[in-house]
């Protein structure tokens, strides 16, 4: 028994390591895809207890991605759960109100269009409305920093996938962005 | 190439993710496109003002706190530094071994913190080799040391016995380092009085044992499972 529990504090002192640095990158996207602060502190946690599960087994993608690929299951749970919830119409309504406008693209002119200057509440809070799935893929981009291949591992689809997917939440963002300022 | 197949690419293209050859079709199809040269340019402006500001979310420390704690450590090993923490600093002490004929070991130090910190455990190491402040607790048995500190400090010293490697325990005492109250541990090599002082630190990173020599002292300094060790010796 001394043994064994030598090994799984050598092992949790190795899962410290590696995986605590990266607490805040993913805290940042639970908190983007779950948009609120309580349960963004949850899914991390479970994230964690998750990914020291299966340590043992791990092999590689590179850290991050593959700690964001545990975080996106333990919220597509939350997700299930809130749906599940009586409460979800009321909750859903307001959401749904205000990613409406993300929806009706600007229409496009040729001329650069000037993009005014916004503050980072704001900002944020033209991401955090997209809609799924290019706000996480817009959000490991650019706010965590992935390379295509890693938000490909990350979300376990192709390059390909993942660079349509970016193009298209930017658009939206773009939308937004100019709707608002208008 | 076409608009379609340029809307997708130019992002590759903005973000660097583009292979010289296509980055070069790209580039050429933008050039000929003024609705794609103004999507880049719009594009460019957004990546910049989102990387201008800091879109990123800070972990609350309650959070962190949670899961450092829900990691399967032994108590012991996760409240308290332990007996091997110790032995990890004193065990490379063949090196201080060899420098102990020098006189005293001083610790690296990394920024004007540390240093402020290191000049104050030359202080209390100097301030012990007055007569009489040595130890508040004279005992060469573990056993009466340790019990000692319980109720005078948050964290208890390791205290453990080093006869085998070559240091006598002499006794304890409590000291100030950093404006806190502080346990030292009191060994003797041969001629040399080892002052062991530890401190908890929020920092769980391990840091390797190094040994510097300041004023005249030797002072090597590692940290281990959530402690700062700094052991100070000198020439009696």
């Amino acid at each position: 028994m001394p043994v064994t529990s030598a090994n799984e504090a050598d092992k949790a002192r190795r899962f410290r390591e590696a995986a605590l640095p990266y607490l805040d990158d993913v805290y940042t996207l639970a908190r983007y895809l779950l948009r609120d602060a309580s349960d963004a502190e949850d899914a991390v946690q479970e994230c964690y207890l998750r990914a020291l599960k299966h340590f043992d087994g791990y092999r590689g993608p590179a850290m991050k991605p593959w700690l964001f690929a545990i975080l996106r299951n333990v919220c597509r749970a939350e997700f299930a759960r809130r749906a599940a919830a009586p409460t979800t119409a009321i909750d859903d309504a307001p959401e749904t109100a205000e990613q409406t406008p993300l929806w009706r693209e600007a229409p496009e002119t040729p001329e650069a269009q000037i993009l005014k200057e916004r503050d980072a509440a704001t900002i944020r809070r033209l991401v955090e409305a997209l809609a799924e799935p290019f706000k996480e893929t817009f959000v490991l981009r650019e706010i965590n920093n992935l390379s295509y291949r890693e938000i490909a591992d990350a979300v376990g689809a192709p390059v390909g996938t993942v660079m349509s997917r970016l193009a298209r939440a930017r658009a939206m963002l773009r939308s937004a962005w100019l709707a608002e300022q208008e | 190439m076409d608009c379609d197949e340029a809307e997708i690419l130019l992002h590759a293209l903005i973000d660097g993710e583009l292979d010289a050859g296509h980055a070069r079709e790209v580039e050429a199809h933008i050039a000929d496109c003024a609705r794609c040269t103004a999507a880049v340019s719009t594009y460019r402006q957004m990546s910049e003002a989102i990387a201008g500001a800091d879109l990123r979310y800070t972990a609350p420390p309650s959070l962190r706190r949670r899961i450092e704690a829900s990691l399967p450590l032994p108590q012991s090993q996760t409240l308290a530094p332990n007996r091997r923490s110790v032995l990890k600093g004193f065990a490379m002490g063949s090196a201080v071994s060899a420098l102990a004929a020098t006189g005293l070991v001083a610790i690296v130090v990394r920024n004007d913190d540390e240093q402020r910190i290191m000049s104050e455990v030359v202080s209390a190491h100097l301030r012990s080799l007055q007569a009489g402040h040595l130890t508040d607790v004279i005992s060469t048995d573990q056993h009466t040391v340790k019990p000692w500190f319980n109720g005078k400090l948050d964290v208890s010293p390791p205290v453990i016995d080093l006869t085998a490697q070559g240091f006598t325990l002499i006794g304890g005492r409590l000291d100030y380092l950093d404006a806190r109250a502080i346990g030292a541990v009191v060994y003797r090599r041969r001629q040399h009085i080892i002052n062991l002082f530890v401190a908890q630190t929020p920092n769980i990173e391990r840091r390797a044992a190094k040994t510097e020599t300041i004023q005249g002292f030797n002072i090597r300094r590692w940290s281990d499972r959530g402690s700062n060790f700094w052991a100070g010796r000198s020439a009696i």
